[in-house]
């Protein structure tokens, strides 16, 4: 059992989730209520993700995020390192990689939230901010829950794009998916029986927990 | 503090309305649906701004599109009750009205739930309440927010007839705590005749009649623009005594008058709703009748409409009752302004539903 690599992705995915948290709820309540010209095209960028191939996507992240990109440029001159092949630069990966299942469950759940009762949340003097936090939130949570359990289960399980992004450095940027990968190319089949069994449980319990949670909070909503 | 409306507005819908409301006054705005009625009070709570537009407050300055003021919502003193109230599911009865009030106050929130006639029901969720429960807390949530004008879109058009008509009760009664401008959007003539102090009529954006509610019900063609053949005319009166017979007499300006059986204490004020076209006109008071209900009263004007028919007002004592007979009738029996006629009321057509209380009885019953 490699626990380096398990607390890696562990702590990978949680940083995702911390980081999409506040980007989910911003991104998916604006494009749930604003209306603006491009928006189909922001939609189609956001979804971008799901359907290309792990490895075009982390491809991209390469050029992009490289020592000879500006921004793995600018990453450098700032931090005297590289961005790629590091967790940094996993976790900038794994945020935009995870965007579609962040902000598309939030954008429903906002979505969900009526008309009127916004508009009535604003007729009884709330502002924009109170009248998210005492209001659409509350009524959107489990959208944004959804999103939250999506996007700590599908960073658990990445592979393509952390191979592209990170290789294999453990503690840095080897996860668990990765050295299950290692394991079974060592032909060490029961590390990888093991590594295997262990990452479906957290994520059976993680989504059991999940919905749970979410039917209770809506019976609390009667 | 009046507050004054003026919209114009070519998309989406035509408009152009221009109206002023007094404080303490009811004026209700009646059209049918895509009239632009409930754009007007959009417009007012500034969920919508028309492309020329100017919303005051006394002397505060809501939206002036000339000016490119235009406050957000939350930033006007509007209290606003929505057509399907718009709850807000996860609170309570009590956590909805105080998410209106200016700083959280349970007692405040208790205070103005037992206003509407809530008492006990303060920790229920909106699911767990009645239509007619619901829009009480809307109200009182409504209120909440001290409002500076007071906004009903369509209250009345989500509950049952028997729930209305005990909710007008309330809204009649509750008038004598609302000292703010109120403007009620409705389809319903006859709630707005019920209700109002004053109305105007609109139609595909443009005022068709304001007025008074008694000078707009006895306008023919503001009624034919709402397709409203049935005219009224509301006579108040009070309940004097439930009779064995199981009729209930009142007292009204111009006499007693019988009704079968009436849900209220001796004592309680009513308006009798008196149809027009129900009302049979006498010079001489007249004797062997099976009729009960016959009121005296002098006559005030005359108006012919379109068609065989005119219309008869009949001042009783300070009170207009209508009367619809026909051209021919009036002319046979000569009938002038400053005569004195009996109008003989049959006393079935002043049904139970036709009577809605001015005072309520405040039992904290469930509607």
């Amino acid at each position: 059992m490699d626990w380096t690599a398990l607390y890696l992705s562990l702590r990978l995915a949680g940083w995702t989730v911390v980081i999409l948290l506040p980007l989910s709820i911003l991104a998916g309540r604006l494009l749930a209520y604003r209306r603006f010209r491009a928006k189909g095209l922001v939609e189609a960028i956001v979804m971008l993700p799901l359907v290309l191939p792990p490895t075009v996507f982390g491809f991209y992240m390469l050029v992009a995020f490289g020592r000879n990109s500006p921004v793995g440029e600018l990453w450098f001159q700032l931090f005297g390192h590289q961005l790629v092949f590091t967790f940094e630069g996993l976790l900038l990966a794994s945020v935009i990689v995870n965007l579609p299942f962040a902000i598309q469950p939030a954008q429903r759940g906002f979505e969900a939230v009526p008309v009127e009762v916004r508009e009535a949340a604003s007729c009884c003097g709330l502002s924009p901010w109170r009248s998210l936090w005492k209001v659409e939130l509350p009524l959107a949570w489990p959208g944004v829950l959804t999103a939250m359990v999506l996007v700590f289960a599908h960073t658990l399980g990445e592979f393509g794009v952390i191979l592209m992004m990170g290789g294999s450095i453990p503690g840095e940027t080897k996860t668990i998916a990765i050295a299950i990968y290692d394991r079974v190319q060592g032909f060490d089949m029961q590390g990888a029986a093991i590594m295997s069994a262990t990452l479906v449980a957290i994520s059976l319990v993680t989504i059991t927990l999940t919905y749970m949670l979410s039917a209770r909070i809506g019976r609390r909503l009667g | 503090m009046a507050l004054e409306v003026m919209a114009q507005a070519i998309a989406p819908i035509p408009l152009d309305v221009a109206f002023r409301v007094e404080p303490g006054e009811l004026l209700a705005l009646v059209g049918h649906s895509g009239s632009g009625k409930t754009t007007l009070l959009r417009t007012i709570a500034g969920l919508w701004r028309p492309a020329t537009a100017r919303v005051r407050v006394g002397g505060t300055v809501w939206l002036d599109t000339r000016t490119g003021v235009n406050l957000a919502p939350h930033r006007r003193r509007v209290g606003v009750v929505f057509q399907n109230y718009a709850l807000f599911p996860h609170m309570t009865a009590a956590q909805n009205v105080m998410a209106a009030l200016d700083a959280p106050d349970l007692a405040e929130a208790t205070r103005l739930l037992d206003l509407v006639n809530l008492h006990g029901l303060a920790d229920r969720k909106p699911a767990q309440l009645s239509g007619g429960q619901q829009q009480r807390v809307a109200v009182a949530r409504a209120l909440a927010r001290k409002p500076a004008a007071l906004l009903l879109d369509e209250p009345f058009s989500a509950v049952d007839r028997a729930t209305r008509d005990k909710l007008y009760a309330e809204i009649i009664a509750l008038r004598a705590h609302l000292a703010m401008p109120v403007v009620l959007v409705t389809h319903d003539m006859n709630e707005a005749q019920l209700l109002a102090d004053r109305m105007v009529v609109i139609e595909k954006g443009q005022v068709v009649r304001a007025g008074t509610t008694a000078q707009v019900m006895a306008d023919a063609g503001a009624l034919r623009a709402m397709g409203i053949r049935e005219v009224a005319a509301l006579l108040p009166a009070m309940v004097v005594e439930h009779l064995p017979d199981g009729l209930t007499r009142l007292e009204a300006a111009g006499g007693p008058l019988f009704l079968p059986s009436v849900e209220a204490a001796p004592g309680t004020r009513v308006r009798v709703r008196i149809m027009a076209h129900e009302v049979i006109l006498s010079r001489a008071r007249p004797e062997g009748l099976s009729a009960q209900n016959i009121i005296a009263g002098r006559i005030a004007r005359i108006v012919a409409g379109h068609g065989p028919a005119v219309m008869v007002h009949i001042d009783v004592g300070g009170q207009e009752i209508l009367a619809r007979i026909t051209r021919r009738a009036a002319d046979q029996m000569a009938l002038q302004p400053g005569e004195t006629v009996h109008a003989i009321l049959k006393a079935m057509s002043v049904a139970r539903d036709h009577i809605a209380a001015t005072a309520p009885d405040l039992t904290p019953t469930a509607a």
